[in-house]
């Protein structure tokens, strides 16, 4: 039976959710949009601690809300003055045409309806459904998977390749932003204060990160938010005019790219060669085979995201592969 | 079924139709993405509070896993939404 007191903050919670997403949609202004947007990731990680997810906490605050808010902001710098919020009217005409308004309503009474059902389903299934589920079931295993933690357990043991497949999503999207065109343009060099900064927050960062790798096999954390740290630590090397974002170049960075998917894969057969199934690890080797996938999934994460908040193909690209490549885009 | 569960759930479920109005409503791509990811957070959110089992039970993990990877491929679809949409913005399309 839980207290008032949470029942208060959960309202609350849920208020500030709601408002904030309503806040983000209609905001005239884009930048106060994408602001109003880390807000939300922000807030919503909060969401996450309460329902006791510290693990995707720790993804939304990094990932969630700040490197998709970085993303976002860059976008909206390239972008010239686009101002689309539906109350922007041209000088001239007072409100759109009759059509428009109709439409508008008519699309937010159906959503509403939509969102009405499925509230009423969840609500049923969730009176009627039997709380345990897999829970029990997956706890109970979690030392039959080489770590302790069991969302780092189901990730990298039970679903390993769901996870697998995941970060091969991954790098398909980075193939394609890559194929797509060039970077976007850097940024100038800092001035002191900002550079300065910079020089001691990354290694902080990528130790952070190293620590988060580690951690992550008996409390909250793993591949992906050390991943993400990686990433962060990017970013701000980019912002302060580091124009490569302390990424390596040609072969090393491809394969930085792949590596994730890449170990997955190997460890998977090396496992189907010594006569057990795909990603079937060995009790004895589990936690350092996890450790070791999980450390090239870091590194691949980091180099995904960064690529990713660089926009397209970096300078550095393919030096060291192809000889004499001609692009034209 | 405890009353957080509901709350939050319920929390999604609006996330998910506020993002869906405003997927549809914007012509802009920017705005259309950040609508996008509302409801991929509202969807987050219905996962983690059926995952929920209340202050003092371990919560069910499998979900949270989900939750998880789901968060960093919506990111690394936002980004190439973005990167495609700076090039048709380039090469002269309108989104």
């Amino acid at each position: 039976m839980e207290s008032y007191a949470l029942l208060v903050l959960d309202a609350l919670l849920v208020a500030v959710l709601l408002g904030l997403a309503w806040a983000i949609l209609e905001s005239r202004d884009p930048q106060r949009g994408v602001a109003l947007f880390i807000a939300f990731g922000l807030v919503l990680a909060v969401v996450w601690a309460r329902l006791a997810a510290p693990d995707v906490a720790l993804a939304e605050a990094a990932i969630g809300a700040g490197l998709s808010g970085a993303l976002l902001l860059a976008a909206v710098r390239d972008e010239p003055a686009a101002r689309d919020a539906p109350s922007e009217r041209p000088v001239g005409q007072r409100r759109p045409p009759l059509l428009v308004r109709v439409g508008t309503w008519a699309v937010g009474l159906l959503c509403a309806g939509l969102g009405i059902t499925i509230a009423w389903a969840f609500a049923t299934a969730l009176a009627d459904s039997d709380p345990t589920r897999l829970a029990d079931i997956v706890l109970g295993r979690v030392a039959e998977s080489g770590v302790s933690n069991p969302v780092t357990a189901v990730l990298l043991s039970f679903r390993a390749y769901d996870t697998f497949l995941e970060l091969a999503v991954l790098l398909t999207a980075l193939l394609g932003i890559v194929a797509i065109g060039p970077a976007r343009a850097g940024y100038r060099a800092a001035l002191p204060v900002l550079s300065g900064l910079v020089h001691w927050l990354t290694p902080v960062l990528i130790l952070t990160g190293g620590y988060l790798l580690w951690v992550g096999a008996h409390a909250p954390g793993g591949a992906f938010q050390a991943g993400a740290m990686l990433a962060a630590a990017a970013v701000l090397l980019r912002l302060s005019g580091n124009r490569s974002a302390g990424l390596p170049s040609g072969l090393a960075l491809r394969a930085t790219s792949v590596a994730g998917a890449a170990m997955f894969l190997a460890v998977g057969l090396a496992l189907m060669v010594a006569g057990r199934p795909f990603l079937g690890f060995p009790l004895q080797w589990a936690g350092t085979l996890i450790l070791l996938i999980e450390s090239a999934a870091t590194l691949a994460i980091g180099a995904t995201l960064a690529l990713a908040f660089i926009g397209g193909r970096p300078d550095g690209w393919s030096r060291g592969g192809t000889a004499g490549e001609t692009d034209r885009c | 079924m405890l009353t957080s569960q509901l709350l939050y759930g319920i929390a999604g479920v609006g996330l998910l139709a506020l993002g869906l109005r405003g997927a549809l409503i914007h012509e802009s791509l920017l705005r259309r993405l950040l609508a996008l990811n509302l409801m991929g957070a509202g969807v987050f959110l219905m996962l983690i509070a059926v995952a929920y089992r209340g202050m003092g039970t371990p919560p069910d993990p499998v979900p949270h896993a989900l939750v998880l990877t789901g968060i960093v491929v919506a990111v690394s679809a936002t980004a190439l939404a973005l990167a495609l949409g700076r090039r048709l913005r380039e090469s002269g399309d309108h989104d």
